[in-house]
C-alpha cells in the first residue's frame, strides 16, 4: 500500500510541488494501479526465467569510431544562461 | 609478525579510473581528447542528454572493463546489463546515470599488496562500467558560490567503477593498494593517470570495527592517505570524548587536509534504479579467451621474472616494474649488453630518485627515449635515452667515471635543454675520473694544509678523515672517486 508519505516523498524525488488534495488523489490512483498489478502475483512463475527485455536481442555495440561534434553555438542555442562557453545554473545546494 | 591493528581499522575503496584512452565516449562518438579544449566543444546530442536520443555502447569499453576484471583475477559475469541511477544534479542532463546495478561485468577479484606484515590480499567485490558526469565550476569558492558553470565535454566518458572489500588495516595499506591498482592499470593500457581525473577515489573507513564513514573527493594517491589519516584520528577523538560515530558522507579538502561534514540530507539517499531500457543486455564471456591472449605481463609477474633474469634484488624490481614504461626502459638498457645490476642501481636508486626529487612523472616511452612531464605543470617536459643509460652505466663499470659525476650527467640531462649524450657531459665539465697520480698528489696535499683535521683523526675523531676526503674531491673538482680517496688518505696517515 502507498502512504501519503510515500507520494510526498516521490513528489520530492521528482522535484515536483504537490499539494495537500494530489497527495490523497495520486495516493489513490497509485495504489488502484499497484492493485490491478497484484494480479500478477497470483501466476506461478516459480520456474520461468525473468525477462530482461522483451526483444531478445543481446550485445549491441558500436566501433570506437569518431564522429563529429556540435559547435559550441549549436550546443547553447536553447539557452540565454551561457558564459564563457558553458551552461550558468544557479549555486547548488 | 601479524599486524594487530591496534585501531580497529578497516578501509574500503571506492575508485574510478577514466577509460581516456579510448578515442570515442561511451555512448557516441564524440571525441576523449577534451583535456585543453573549451567547454562544450566536444558534445553531441547523445552525451548533453537531449530527448530522443538513443546511446549505443562502445564495445571497447566492455573490453577494457573484461580487461580489468581479468587483470583483478575477478569473474566476468555470464550476463550484464545497465541500469538508470536517477537523481538530480545539473552535471547529470539526462536525470540519470547509466551505470551497472546488480549485474556488474565483473566481481569476486582480488589484488595482492606489500602489506603492514608482508603479503597481503585485499579483495574486490565488483567493477562495473558507468557514464561520467560533466564538470562544474563554481563562480567564486564552493562556499560563496555566486553560481556554477557546466561544461559537458566530460559528459558520458566512459568509467570503470571498482569496489574494494574493506580489507585495508592502515592508510598505509589504502595507498599501496591504489599504487598497484594504478600501475596494474597502466600496464593494460586501459588508461592515462597523468590526465586529470583520470582517477577518482572515495574511502569507507571505520576505527574500533565501528560505523563506517565515507570519504568523498579524494584525487590523488598521495591524497588518500592524508584524507584517511586526519579521517582516522578524527573518529579516534570522538571515542575518547564518549563520543558516537554516525554514519556519514564526508569531503576531503584536500589544501587544508581535513575531512567537513557534508550536512546530511534529511531524506535518504533513493536513486530508484531500474533496467536502462535503451540499451540490450549483454553475454560476452566467450570474449575472454581472446582479450586474455592480449594482456600483458602484469606486475607480479614482471618483478618475479626481473629478480630471476637479471639477478637484481627484490626491492629492485619492484621499483622498476612499478611503472610499465620504467620497466621497459630498463629492459632496453639491459638489451644493450650492460651490467643488469649495475643499470638497475643507476635507473631505480638515482635516475628515479632524481625523477621524483623533480616531481617529473614518466609519461612516455617510444622504445629508445623516455619522456616525463611536470606533475604539475604538464608544459614541462624532459626526455632520456636508453642510449644515454646504456653509455653511462658503461663508463661507469669501467672505472671512467666516479659515481659522484654520474649522478652529476644524470641531473644535467633532467635539467637540461639541450639534447647531449653522457661522453659530451662528461667531457664539457671535466668530469672524467681523474688520473691516480693526480689522486695522490691532492691527497698528499690535503694532508700537508690540513694538520689540524690529520691530528684530530689520529686522535680518533672519525670526521675529521670525512673533512680530509672533502678536501680532496674539491681539489679534484669531484673526479675522484671518493672510496679510493679514503682508502688512500687512511694508508698515507698509517704510515
Amino acid at each position: 500500500m502507498i502512504t501519503k508519505e510515500d507520494v510526498e516523498h516521490i513528489g520530492w524525488l521528482a522535484r515536483i510541488e504537490i499539494s495537500e488534495q494530489e497527495t490523497v488523489e495520486y495516493m489513490e490512483k497509485l495504489n488502484s494501479v499497484l492493485e490491478y498489478f497484484g494480479q500478477l502475483d497470483e501466476l506461478p512463475t516459480e520456474d520461468i526465467d525473468p525477462t530482461y527485455h522483451v526483444a531478445e536481442v543481446y550485445n549491441v555495440f558500436r566501433e570506437d569510431e569518431v564522429e563529429e561534434c556540435l559547435p559550441q553555438e549549436t550546443v547553447l542555442v536553447n539557452t540565454e544562461n551561457k558564459q564563457d562557453g558553458a551552461f550558468r545554473v544557479p549555486k547548488i545546494g | 609478525m601479524a599486524y594487530e591493528n591496534p585501531d580497529g581499522v578497516k578501509i574500503g575503496l571506492e575508485i574510478h579510473i577514466q577509460l581516456n584512452k579510448l578515442k570515442t565516449k561511451m555512448f557516441c562518438g564524440c571525441s576523449t581528447d577534451y583535456h585543453n579544449a573549451a567547454p562544450n566543444t566536444h558534445t553531441c546530442p547523445i552525451c548533453l542528454g537531449l530527448p530522443g536520443t538513443l546511446p549505443v555502447l562502445n564495445k571497447k569499453v566492455v573490453e577494457a572493463a573484461i580487461k580489468v576484471g581479468l587483470a583483478l583475477e575477478g569473474e566476468i559475469a555470464e550476463e550484464t546489463q545497465f541500469h538508470r541511477k536517477n537523481y538530480f544534479y545539473p552535471d547529470l542532463p539526462k536525470g540519470f546515470q547509466i551505470t551497472q546495478y546488480d549485474y556488474p561485468i565483473v566481481s569476486n577479484g582480488k589484488v595482492v599488496i606489500e602489506g603492514e606484515d608482508g603479503e597481503h590480499v585485499v579483495g574486490i567485490t565488483r567493477a562495473h562500467m558507468e557514464e561520467d558526469p560533466g564538470k562544474l565550476v563554481h563562480i567564486g569558492s564552493i562556499e560563496k558560490s555566486k553560481g556554477v558553470l557546466i561544461d559537458y565535454n566530460r559528459s558520458g566518458m566512459p568509467l570503470i567503477e571498482t569496489v574494494t572489500e574493506p580489507d585495508m588495516r592502515s592508510p598505509k595499506e589504502a595507498r599501496r593498494f591504489l599504487d598497484k591498482f594504478r600501475n596494474i592499470l597502466e600496464y593494460l593500457d586501459v588508461f592515462d593517470g597523468n590526465l586529470e581525473g583520470a582517477m577518482r577515489v572515495d574511502a569507507n573507513v571505520s576505527v574500533h570495527w565501528g560505523t563506517r564513514v565515507e570519504v568523498k573527493n579524494i584525487s590523488s594517491h598521495k591524497g588518500v592517505e592524508r584524507a584517511l589519516l586526519y579521517e582516522i584520528m578524527r573518529q579516534k577523538n570522538v571515542i575518547r570524548r564518549g563520543g558516537k560515530i554516525v554514519q556519514e558522507t564526508r569531503h576531503f579538502d584536500e589544501g587544508r587536509g581535513v575531512t567537513i561534514s557534508m550536512r546530511t540530507k534529511e531524506e535518504a539517499e533513493d536513486y530508484r534504479y531500474f533496467r536502462e531500457p535503451d540499451l540490450m543486455p549483454m553475454r560476452v564471456r566467450d570474449w575472454i579467451p581472446k582479450i586474455k591472449e592480449t594482456l600483458p605481463e602484469l606486475p607480479d609477474a614482471k618483478r618475479a621474472r626481473f629478480i630471476e633474469q637479471y639477478g637484481i634484488t627484490d626491492m629492485h624490481a619492484r621499483s622498476l616494474t612499478s611503472k610499465i614504461m620504467l620497466a621497459d626502459f630498463y629492459e632496453a638498457v639491459c638489451a644493450k649488453g650492460v651490467d643488469p645490476k649495475v643499470a638497475a642501481t643507476w635507473t631505480a636508486d638515482v635516475f628515479l630518485g632524481e625523477l621524483n626529487y623533480r616531481d617529473l612523472l614518466i609519461s612516455s616511452y617510444d622504445g629508445g627515449t623516455i619522456g616525463f612531464i611536470h606533475a604539475k605543470d604538464p608544459e614541462v617536459k624532459n626526455s632520456f635515452k636508453v642510449l644515454g643509460m646504456t653509455e653511462l652505466v658503461n663508463l661507469f663499470s669501467e672505472g671512467k667515471v666516479s659515481d659522484r659525476a654520474a649522478v652529476e650527467v644524470i641531473r644535467t640531462i633532467l635539467d637540461g635543454t639541450e639534447e647531449k649524450t653522457p661522453s659530451q657531459i662528461i667531457k664539457e665539465k671535466g668530469l672524467f675520473k681523474a688520473e691516480d697520480d693526480l689522486v695522490t698528489k691532492a691527497v698528499a696535499e690535503a694532508i700537508a694544509e690540513n694538520a689540524a683535521a690529520v691530528q684530530d683523526y689520529l686522535g680518533g675523531t672519525e670526521k675529521s678523515l670525512n673533512f680530509l676526503v672533502g678536501q680532496v674531491m674539491k681539489k679534484t673538482k669531484g673526479t675522484a672517486d671518493a672510496k679510493t680517496a679514503r682508502e688512500l688518505i687512511v694508508k698515507e696517515l698509517k704510515e
